[in-house]
């Protein structure tokens, strides 16, 4: 190897990981990547990306489903799995690529294997013939991400228990399958395998499904994904599972302390992750462990003196789009760029790309009620809007929560087709600080599914004009 | 020609007022240095003179209308012989607008004191109501301001390129005014911790509760006076860390001498026991000028001067009226301004200069029977003295045969300090000084 003096090591070549290098060299500061297996991490190559190529399969086929209530016929449908599966996984290829070319473009290069800290301002790297190198860093950022989390008794296997990873290129399609967890991850499968004909059973632990989000869109959602097909088990727990040939029952204790027992070909476990802390020669540092997660300040500083921490090694919200953040946020604090503000975890949005497609950003109701907020609340349903009708889709919600006193945009919340996408004008407004006032008086182009973003505002103010 | 009536700036700070009453109609004639109308602000009514003559053609602004902004036009005066129903505001090609609106404005506490050229005023002063526009800030922080009174061209904004934001805002708020909010570090992350969000209340809605357990109760409507209440203490109790420091002081010298300056006074002065506690207080503010300050974010501001504000209770509320450089001044002039300032203060008749500043209060319940009680602190203020009543109690006093039990007046009062400024040992020396000069009052008349 060339060069192994660097400004900066970034071990992890995920969302976080890469972003930060190339911030790095934007900045002016020497950077390298350290990657043990795929550039892109678990977003690019297992988890945001290629779902969504999953998901997408799933919607084309809905469409067609239903392609005669937009006036064409469509007989004799069917769907190859393999091809399904196969698309989505060039997509996330094209994108490593991408990744891999973007690095190079500025001028940062990766180390393959896996990078551990071994003294002050050393990295160890493993490759995976086992032989070691060190590079020398004034700062090192960790940036090793998750996994999915292991409950007693749910342990994948690969084969009959599944976690992401099994899900995202199923080898047959099971006849029937649960899914332990209601997160993201857990209902965009749920979604996925329903709409390619799955018998989907979703079991979650706590009194609703998506419960990171805003009560009304998360009983929205339940009524969503039933009428759907999709059976829904909430304040339910899977306590133990008998594993047969070639499918597997789970005991499932209910909330009024009765059991059930399910069979299904499949399970998927889907009950959040757990930072990658191990194997980072963490010993003998200041940086702290807590909960699986590393304590990282605003910044990513971590309690070891030239070590940052970022993404979800640092825990929830575990989203990519935060990783970026904190990769950028942590450089530039490195490099002493002026005026910087920790990220506001009020102002990352959520998106959970189901169908329906659920995202949000800032407080829910309750959760702005229980800050003591003296909150307005506006709603507007798709049936209110002439493209969502006119797109077959009239069915969701667009949710506004302001602060009663100050007219600042607490929360907003969104269900129904291409909210995701939609999302991000609410995010602009929060990070601009906009008021009711300036949401009012913005011109939102007709007919397009944003005009209810302007109609719930005004209905917040009870001045909607489409319902 | 036609005269616009604008809504005048009472003070150097003020944004916006509630026109609380009009005194004239439609169709009266005035004279100049007629009182037109009754502004209310966050403390006091003011009353708004006719600068010019003429008839009213139009009252714009109708009484009772709140957050009247500063400069907008709230009647419309016709001259003499012009017909009123011709007359529109803004309109009779007047190329000058309206002279200065009646009352001058209240000059500035600073202006009025050029000779404290150390003591800069709380909120800063100077820059025009209407300077908010051309500061970069967020629509959010423009409304917070407004809603709490501050000067946005006074806050360092932390945004890009210098934008005012929520957060600026909030430091403003936590660090008593529109002081500059101090901007986190980038090179010591672990230390900054900015745009932290203001503890909120308990989140009870008292309606609710009573609404839910059938509660009987009475709305009054907060007026201004409440509503600055109810904030600047909500904020004093959150932001500034209290401390509290309790002392007994034998009054009967005091009372001695204030028997005889009382005979010795002219016919109708009659010297307070209060006068004293507000002269020895000044005194004590000489003695031990530690105590004489304020916390400004980044600094400690001594104060020159002693300018002691004194709570009062009045039909509304509490309003705390200053006397200034107390240190300068005589018992008989000490009791006649604050004779002045406490009848003006129930009549809601203070002008803003007069309560506006400060830099000590003094609360006394000992007209109440008090014994003792703690005050909160009247930011930002360092420290408020809360007087309790002077009532005989046994005292123990050493004499050449050993402890004996005595009978004196004794009055209990409690120091409540803003440990960012005065500490324990700042404020009990202040605490000594303070006994010391009503336990040997000759040495306040030196």
């Amino acid at each position: 190897m060339a060069d192994t003096n660097f400004d900066v090591v970034v071990i992890g070549g995920g969302p976080g990981g890469y972003v930060a290098a190339i911030r790095a060299a934007q900045l002016g500061l020497k950077a390298c990547v350290v990657e043990r297996e795929y550039l892109g991490g678990i977003c690019l190559n297992w988890g945001c990306i290629p779902t969504k190529a999953l998901l997408r399969s799933a919607e084309v086929g809905h469409l067609i489903q239903h392609a005669g209530d937009f006036g064409w016929s469509a007989e004799n449908i069917s769907f190859d799995l393999g091809k399904i599966v196969q698309r989505s996984r060039k997509v996330a290829k094209q994108l490593s690529q991408g990744v891999s070319f973007l690095l190079k473009k500025n001028k940062v290069p990766v180390v393959s294997g896996s990078g551990k800290l071994a003294g002050k301002g050393k990295v160890e790297v493993t490759d995976k013939d086992g032989k070691t190198s060190t590079l020398s860093a004034k700062n090192i950022i960790l940036a090793t991400g998750a996994r999915a989390r292991v409950l007693p008794g749910l342990e994948p296997d690969g084969k009959l228990i599944w976690t992401y990873r099994e899900a995202m290129v199923p080898e047959s399609l099971p006849k029937s399958m649960i899914v332990v967890g209601s997160g993201a991850i857990g209902i965009e499968f749920a979604s996925f395998y329903n709409d390619l004909g799955v018998e989907v059973t979703v079991v979650e632990v706590v009194d609703r499904i998506l419960s990171a989000e805003d009560e009304e869109i998360s009983a929205l959602a339940h009524k969503a994904f039933e009428k759907a097909g999709i059976w829904i088990m909430t304040s339910a727990k899977v306590t133990g599972v008998k594993k047969a040939k070639d499918s597997l029952t789970a005991t499932i204790e209910l909330a009024d302390g009765k059991t059930e027992s399910l069979t299904a070909d499949r399970l998927i476990s889907a009950v959040g992750i757990v930072g990658n802390v191990e194997e980072l020669g963490l010993e003998g540092t200041k940086v702290r462990v807590e909960r699986g997660h590393i304590e990282a300040d605003g910044f990513g500083a971590t309690g070891e003196p030239g070590v940052w921490a970022i993404g979800d090694l640092t825990g929830a919200p575990w989203l990519a789009h935060k990783a970026s953040h904190e990769g950028i946020l942590a450089v530039e604090t490195i490099a002493g760029v002026k005026g910087l503000h920790p990220l506001d975890p009020a102002s990352i949005p959520g998106c959970t790309y189901a169908r329906p497609q659920v995202a949000s950003v800032g407080l829910s109701e309750a959760k702005a009620k229980a800050a003591g907020r003296k909150v307005r609340v506006g709603r507007f349903p798709f049936m209110g809007n002439g493209k969502a009708i006119a797109l077959g889709d009239p069915e969701g919600l667009v949710k506004t929560v302001f602060d009663a006193d100050t007219g600042e945009l607490l929360g907003a919340h969104m269900i129904g087709a291409e909210v995701t996408e939609l999302i991000q004008g609410f995010g602009i407004a929060k990070s601009l600080e906009t008021t009711e006032e300036d949401l009012m008086h913005t011109v939102f182009p007709h007919p397009t599914l944003s005009e209810m973003m302007h109609e719930s505002v005004l209905d917040a103010y009870d001045r909607a004009l489409h319902f | 020609m036609s005269v616009d009536i604008l809504m005048p700036a009472l003070s150097p700070t003020m944004e916006e007022g509630t026109l609380a009453k009009w005194l004239v109609k439609e169709g009266d004639s005035v004279a100049s240095g007629d009182v037109i109308a009754e502004i209310e602000t966050d403390k006091a009514t003011m009353e708004v003179e006719a600068v010019d003559e003429g008839v009213v053609a139009k009252l714009i602004v109708a009484a009772g209308t709140e957050g009247v902004a500063v400069n907008a036009v709230i009647a419309v005066l016709a001259d003499e012989g012009e017909d009123p129903a011709s007359v529109q505001a803004g309109g009779g090609g007047a190329p000058a607008p309206a002279p200065a609106p009646a009352p001058a404005p209240a000059p500035a506490p600073a202006a009025a004191a050029p000779e404290k050229a150390l003591v800069a005023a709380p909120a800063p002063v100077a820059a025009p109501a209407t300077s908010g526009d051309s500061v970069l800030a967020s629509p959010l922080a423009r409304r917070l301001a407004s809603q709490n009174g501050l000067d946005l061209s006074a806050i360092g904004g932390s945004g890009p390129n210098g934008r005012v934001v929520k957060r600026d805002i909030e430091s403003a708020i936590a660090g008593g005014g529109a002081k500059a909010a101090p901007r986190a570090a980038a090179s010591a992350p672990s230390s900054a911790a900015a745009g932290q969000p203001m503890p909120a209340g308990a989140g009870l809605d008292p309606r609710k509760i009573a609404a839910q357990l059938d509660m009987a109760y009475e709305e009054i409507p907060a007026n201004n006076m409440r509503k600055t209440i109810a904030r600047r203490l909500v904020e004093a109790k959150q932001t500034v860390p209290h401390f509290y420091l309790t002392v007994d002081i034998e009054l009967d010298a005091l009372l001695a001498l204030r028997g005889q300056i009382n005979k010795a006074v002219p016919e109708g002065v009659k010297i307070s026991v209060n006068d004293m506690i507000i002269l020895a207080s000044a005194k004590a503010l000489m003695d031990e000028p530690d105590t004489n300050a304020s916390w400004a974010g980044d600094a400690v501001l001594n104060y020159a001067s002693a300018d002691v504000a004194v709570a009062v209770a009045t039909e509304n509320g509490l309003i705390t009226p200053v006397i200034r450089d107390v240190q300068t001044k005589g018992l008989p002039k000490i009791s006649a301004e604050m004779v002045d300032l406490a009848t003006r203060a129930r009549e809601g008749a203070l002008k803003p200069h007069e309560y506006q500043g400060g830099t000590f209060t003094i609360s006394n319940l000992g007209m109440f029977g008090i014994r003792e009680f703690a005050a909160v602190i009247n930011p930002p203020h360092g420290a408020i003295l809360a007087v309790g009543k002077g009532e005989k109690r046994p005292v123990v006093r050493t004499a050449d045969k050993g402890d004996e039990l005595a009978i004196a007046t004794v009055m209990s009062v409690t120091l409540s300090c803003d440990h960012r400024v005065v500490d324990g040992a700042v404020g009990a020396r202040w605490l000594n000084a303070f006994q010391q000069r009503l336990e040997n009052p000759l040495s306040m008349l030196l």
